[in-house]
C-alpha cells in the first residue's frame, strides 16, 4: 500500500499541481501562455496522429522525435568514437594528460550555441550539406567531455591487483587492453556515456532551431515565430518526456555492467 | 646454490628501509614458509620474487637466472585473490591458460582448465562470478589459476589471511593435499606460525621491521600426512612453535616504533542532519579535517 502511494499517487499529485500552478499562471499573470486546455486542443492533432507528415514543418510530433533521434544518434556515436580513445590515452599517460587536461578543461565548458556557428563555418563548403555536418560537429564536440573524462576515471580507477595479473601472465597490450583496461573500466564508461547522451539530446534542440532542421527543436522555434505557443509547450513536454526515457534506458545498460 | 635463491637482498621505499640484507635459499620441490609481523614487509619480498619489484641492492635468481620482471614461471596467488569479476570461475583460468600455452588446441585448453577446477573442488560453480562466491571458495580459483599455468615456483602471499578460521583450515588442508600431489616448490608469506608449521618443510621467521630481515630457519621434522588433530599433540610441534614466536618477540623488543600517517578516510557526512544543530550548534571535526595522527606501536 505504501509503495502504491509513494510511486503512483505522489507523482500523480506533482503532475497535478504542476497544471493547476500552469493554469493559474495562464489565467492571471501571461495571458499569452496557453492554458493546459487550450494546448491539448491545439496539439491534439499532433499526439493523436503521431507519425503524419502534413508537409515539410507540419509533421507529427512522433515522426519529429524520430528525425531528431536519428541525428543525436549520429552525433553521440562520433562523441562516443572520438571520446572514449582519449580518455583511455588521459587515463594511461600522464604525459599526455599534462599536455592535453589544460585545453579539455578550456574546451569543455564552451556552450552548444557557441560552437554551432563554428560547426556551421566548419562545413561551409559542403554546400546542402553543411547544416547537418554542423549539427553533427555541435552535437560530437558538446557531448563528448563526460564520456573523455569518467573514461580517464575509470582508466585510472583500475586496482592495482589486475594489472599485476596482467604483468604476471605477461598479456600482450593488445590483450592487456581488451582483457583488462576495458572490462575493468566500462563501469565508469557507462555512467560518461550516459551523461553524454544526456547532453546530446540538449544540444539537439538548440542544433535545429538554429539551423532550422525539421524535428522537435526546429519545429519549436517555427511554433514560436508562428505565434502558436501551444504547440511549444508539446515540444517541451515532447522533449522532456524522450530525455528522461533515455536516461532510464542508459542506466537499465549502465547496472547491468556495474554489477559485472 | 639453491632453486630459489636470494643474496644480500635490500628494499627501500623512499627513505624507510623495508628488508635488509636477506638471503634466502630454497631447494627444488620445497615448502617453504616466512611468518612475519603485519607490515615487516612480507608482500614486499613476495613482490621481490614474482618480479613485481626490483630490489635495491642483491640479486633473486631462480633455475639460475635473475628475475627482473614478472612472468608465468611464477605462479603467485595473490592476498585479496585478484580475480577478475567480469570473468566467470573457468574464464578467470582460461585467460592464463590461453596466454601461457598459445599452441595447445582448444579442446586440451579446456581439459587442462577442467582439471584444475576439479583440482580444487569447484567443478560445480565452474560458472560463477566471483561475486557470487565465497572467500574461500575465490581464493580456491585464485590457486588453481596460479597452478594451472605449470609455474616453476608457487608463490603464496597470505593467501588465507582474509578468511575465517573454519575455512582457513579447511584451506590448509587442501593446500597440503595438492601439495603433496605434485610436489611444487612452494613460498609460503604468512602471519600464522601454525600455518606456516602445519605446511611447510621450513620455517623462517622475518623480523620486525623497519629493515626487516630473515632469522634462522627452523626445519619441521614432522612427518607427512600431517594430522591436524595430532599435531597439536606433538611435542615437536610444541617446541617448534614456542621457538618460531619466541624469536620473532625478541626480534620486535627495542623496536618502539610510532609510525606517522596520513589519515585518508573517507568523509561521512551525517544522513539527516538536525537543521537546528546546522545553524546554531558548532559543527563536529571531520575526519579529513584530522591531518595526522601519531599511532604508538610498541
Amino acid at each position: 500500500m505504501k509503495t502504491k502511494l509513494d510511486w503512483v499517487i505522489l507523482p500523480a499529485l506533482g503532475f497535478a499541481a504542476a497544471i493547476v500552478i500552469w493554469h493559474i499562471v495562464s489565467q492571471t499573470v501571461s495571458k499569452e501562455l496557453p492554458s493546459p486546455a487550450k494546448t491539448w486542443n491545439e496539439s491534439r492533432d499532433y499526439i493523436l496522429k503521431p507519425f503524419e507528415k502534413r508537409g515539410e514543418m507540419d509533421q507529427g510530433i512522433l515522426r519529429f522525435t524520430w528525425y531528431s533521434l536519428l541525428l543525436v544518434a549520429k552525433g553521440y556515436a562520433i562523441a562516443l568514437l572520438v571520446g572514449t580513445p582519449i580518455g583511455f590515452m588521459l587515463g594511461l599517460s600522464k604525459t599526455f594528460t599534462k599536455a592535453f587536461d589544460p585545453i579539455i578543461q578550456v574546451l569543455r565548458p564552451v556552450s552548444p550555441l557557441a560552437w554551432l556557428p563554428l560547426g556551421l563555418v566548419l562545413f561551409l563548403g559542403a554546400g546542402k550539406q553543411a547544416s547537418e555536418l554542423g549539427a553533427l560537429f555541435t552535437i560530437a564536440v558538446c557531448a563528448m567531455w563526460p564520456t573523455v573524462l569518467n573514461t580517464a576515471l575509470g582508466v585510472r580507477a583500475i586496482p592495482q591487483d589486475y594489472l599485476n595479473v596482467a604483468k604476471v601472465l605477461q598479456l600482450s597490450r593488445r590483450k592487456t587492453l581488451f582483457h583488462i583496461l576495458i572490462p575493468a573500466s566500462l563501469p565508469y564508461m557507462f555512467t560518461g556515456f550516459r551523461l553524454s547522451l544526456g547532453i546530446a539530446w540538449l544540444v539537439i534542440v538548440a542544433a535545429e532551431m538554429l539551423t532550422g532542421r525539421p524535428g522537435v527543436g526546429g519545429f519549436l522555434w517555427q511554433e514560436y515565430n508562428a505565434l502558436n505557443y501551444a504547440h511549444i509547450i508539446l515540444c517541451i513536454l515532447t522533449i522532456g518526456v524522450v530525455g528522461f526515457i533515455l536516461d532510464r534506458l542508459m542506466s537499465l545498460a549502465e547496472r547491468r555492467f556495474k554489477t559485472a | 646454490m639453491g632453486f630459489l635463491e636470494l643474496a644480500n637482498v635490500s628494499k627501500s621505499f623512499g627513505d624507510s628501509p623495508v628488508l635488509q640484507n636477506l638471503n634466502l635459499s630454497v631447494e627444488k620441490g620445497e615448502f617453504v614458509a616466512i611468518v612475519g609481523f603485519s607490515g615487516a614487509g612480507k608482500t614486499t619480498l613476495i613482490n621481490l620474487i614474482s618480479g613485481l619489484l626490483k630490489p635495491d641492492s642483491g640479486t633473486v635468481t631462480l633455475n639460475d637466472l635473475e628475475i627482473v620482471s614478472p612472468g608465468p614461471d611464477r605462479g603467485v596467488v595473490f592476498q585479496n585473490y585478484s580475480l577478475l569479476p567480469w570473468l566467470n570461475v573457468h574464464e578467470n583460468i582460461l585467460l592464463a591458460v590461453d596466454q601461457v600455452f598459445p599452441n595447445w588446441t582448444p579442446v586440451k585448453k579446456e581439459r587442462h582448465v577442467e582439471k584444475y577446477i576439479a583440482m580444487v573442488n569447484l567443478t560445480e560453480a565452474r560458472n560463477k562470478k566471483p561475486s557470487e562466491l565465497s572467500g574461500g571458495m575465490r581464493q580456491r580459483v585464485s590457486v588453481a589459476r596460479a597452478l594451472a599455468i605449470d609455474p616453476q615456483i608457487l608463490l603464496l602471499d597470505e593467501p588465507l589471511s582474509a578468511l575465517d578460521a573454519l575455512t582457513r583450515s579447511t584451506l590448509q588442508n587442501e593446500i597440503s593435499r595438492i601439495w603433496q600431489e605434485d610436489r611444487k616448490t612452494v613460498v609460503l608469506i604468512t602471519n600464522d606460525p601454525d600455518e606456516g608449521i602445519y605446511l611447510a618443510d621450513r620455517i623462517i621467521p622475518l623480523t620486525a621491521g623497519p629493515a626487516a630481515t630473515l632469522g634462522p630457519s627452523f626445519k619441521v621434522q614432522i612427518r607427512r600426512p600431517r594430522d591436524r588433530k595430532a599435531i597439536n599433540h606433538d611435542p615437536n610441534f610444541r617446541q617448534l612453535r614456542r621457538e618460531v614466536i619466541e624469536f620473532m618477540l625478541e626480534s620486535q623488543r627495542g623496536r618502539h616504533t610510532a609510525i606517522t600517517k596520513k589519515l585518508v578516510l573517507p568523509d561521512i557526512e551525517p544522513e539527516e542532519p538536525n537543521p537546528a544543530l546546522l545553524m546554531f550548534g558548532t559543527r563536529p571535526r571531520r575526519r579529513n579535517e584530522v591531518k595526522e595522527e601519531t599511532v604508538e606501536v610498541s
